[in-house]
């Protein structure tokens, strides 16, 4: 049985490659695909903990992260096949309409 | 596990939630058969129903002291849940009245997003377990994107909509990721149990801290605090209006409520250094949020660089982190919540008159109108803080908790900040009452219901900031109903 310290740095690692993702990639579907691999860090995290006291509540609660991920992407897919209709891109860096 | 009062049941404490869900289903169904009647109705019977769940919301608080946990300790019902409840439900009925002014916004869908919305804020209120917040802030979330984005022809809207999602999604899984932690500490997700298993436990300050810091991130979103504020101006110049009305007052208050309770509950027991972490987020959105807004050219624009910076006086209150701060904090939002209101609401009707949001198409708001300039004065005044309208009280609530907590430097800078704040606000009013208007189109206002919520919200701000007890009273029991164990 592994201990639980491998998992951590294991999540941690993930995460941290799931915001850079987030900030350097461009292409919005990419950034999506980072987002995925931070909440699958917090995931890995609860479970292990929840390996290490023995209670459910930990695996529980990914399911519910879960859920929320994929209405998080469903949503966002529908807003970037809107963009894509008058844009023709889903580049985040040519969403330039509103600044200043 | 808490202290139970009466016999009230698990069902009606959430009566006000139970009547938002049948209230969102039934206005869902009214659009199959009634649409073609009037799409206006869909507007009445939405706030028609949000007045009685908020009389539902009253009605429960009444009944107890204490906080009462409910559903396995999902959700604590205590005053502070319910005032801040009654604070959303009021948002979403106004937003729901503005919304008829605005003929795009005139669907069956727009509301059933508004009330789920709506419900979401209230159970983060509620929330007393990890889960629980985390779930209740996407319910209040998911919507509010799409509602972001609901004039899909408009590319601005889409785009608003798109930018709102992905910095709220980067935000939640932050905080997850923080809340992972959290409960890998104390190996429970119940808050005010974490509570007891952390104090016991022998964990190395640095590792609370971050998990802190993590926390903070996914609700600094929320309430646009800086450095999670990018979202901000850009999402409210590209919205519909009424829409960013919603999010600057009603989501940001949500943001507040669940703040609140991680204040006065974990954050100091998890990191010594909370309070500082808090000060600092204070500092930095009043800083950014007043010199930003100076020298904006779009009203819509400028309003959310004021916003990020009213963030910051309220921050003051958290920060202070003890019972006045918090009824402050409470009464703040009372305050905000009109006054922001009528900002916007104004922002939406002239920005309709003039295609465009520009603060120079202000000029001459007096030859054009002069309730609407009249108002705009009451409204930017409150916002900046002037007796005897409420933004005064709320601000004169949260420093004088800061002083409370020591926290006098923190004070003398939001004090400053205020005073800066004046100069752009006084600017606006300068254009819209000295300038002479270069387009005079009238501005017409089309709705019953427009001008109702306008009234209601001019009432509450003069309310608010005259007839201080009452109010004042309600904010002192939310608050201090929160720390109660």
């Amino acid at each position: 049985m592994a201990p639980i310290s491998y998992y951590l740095v294991l999540a941690i690692i993930m995460f941290f490659i799931g915001i850079l993702g987030v900030l350097i990639r461009r292409n919005a579907l990419i950034v999506f695909m980072s987002l995925e691999l931070m909440f699958n860090a917090a995931n890995l995290v609860f479970v292990a903990f929840s390996r290490q006291y023995q209670a459910l509540n930990g695996q529980i609660s990914v399911f519910f992260v879960m859920t929320v991920a994929a209405a998080e992407v469903a949503i966002g897919l529908a807003l970037m096949v809107t963009i894509f209709r008058t844009k023709h891109s889903i580049d985040v860096d040519q969403m330039n309409n509103l600044k200043g | 596990m808490g202290i139970s009062s009466g016999n009230i049941t698990p069902i009606l404490s959430i009566l006000p939630e139970i009547l938002l869900l049948i209230l969102a289903l039934v206005v869902l169904g009214l659009d199959l058969g009634l649409k073609k009647f009037s799409p206006a109705l869909i507007g009445w019977v939405t706030v028609v129903g949000l007045i009685f769940s908020a009389i539902g919301g009253v009605m429960i608080s009444g009944h107890q002291s204490g906080g009462l946990y409910i559903w396995g300790g999902m959700l604590r019902q205590d005053a502070a849940a319910s005032v801040f409840q009654v604070i959303f439900i009021t948002g979403a009925a106004l937003t729901a009245f503005f919304a008829l002014e605005d003929s795009k916004c005139v669907s069956a869908e727009f509301y059933f997003l508004l009330l789920i919305s709506t419900l979401g804020m209230c159970l983060l209120a509620a929330s007393s377990d990890l889960i629980m917040i985390y779930l209740s802030l996407e319910l209040a979330s998911i919507p509010l994107y799409i509602l972001a984005g609901f004039h899909y022809r408009e590319t601005s809207s889409v785009e608003a909509g798109l930018k709102y999602m992905l910095y709220g999604a980067v935000a939640s899984t932050i905080m997850v990721f923080g809340f992972t932690f959290l409960y890998g500490f104390s190996g429970t997700t119940q808050l005010y149990a974490i509570n007891a298993a952390i104090q016991t436990g022998q964990i190395p300050p640095m590792v609370t801290t971050m998990a802190v810091m993590l926390i903070l991130a996914g609700v600094g979103y929320k309430i646009s605090a800086v450095p999670f504020h990018f979202w901000a101006p850009d999402v409210y110049e590209g919205a519909p209006t009424v829409v960013a009305g919603f999010i600057s007052t009603a989501s940001k208050a949500a943001g507040f409520a669940v703040l609140l309770r991680l204040a006065l509950t974990i954050l100091p027991v998890l990191s010594p250094y909370s309070p500082y972490l808090l000060a600092a987020m204070a500092v930095a959105s009043m800083l950014v949020g007043n010199l930003l807004a100076i020298n904006q050219k779009n009203f819509k624009r400028l309003l959310a660089y004021s916003s990020i910076a009213q963030a910051g006086y309220i921050l003051v209150g958290v920060a202070a982190s003890n019972n006045l701060g918090a009824a402050g904090v409470t009464y703040y939002l009372m305050a905000y919540l009109v006054t922001n209101l009528t900002a916007f609401a104004l922002a939406q009707v002239i920005g309709q008159a003039n295609s465009n949001d520009d603060i120079s198409s202000l000029a001459g708001l007096t030859q054009r109108s002069p309730v609407l300039a009249f108002s705009l004065l009451v409204s930017l005044l409150s916002l900046g803080g002037i007796p005897p309208f409420a933004g005064f009280v709320g601000k004169l609530l949260v420093f004088s908790a800061g002083v409370q907590a020591g926290m006098a430097w923190l004070v003398i800078v939001a004090v400053l900040n205020s005073v800066l704040s004046l100069y752009y606000y006084l600017k606006v009013l300068k254009i819209a009452f000295l300038d002479h208007p270069r387009e005079t189109p009238l501005i017409k206002i089309e709705t019953n219901s427009w001008r109702i919520a306008f009234i209601v919200c001019l009432a509450g701000i003069l309310i608010l900031g005259v007839i201080i007890l009452p109010w004042y009273g309600w904010s002192i029991t939310a608050a201090s109903s929160l720390a109660l164990y």
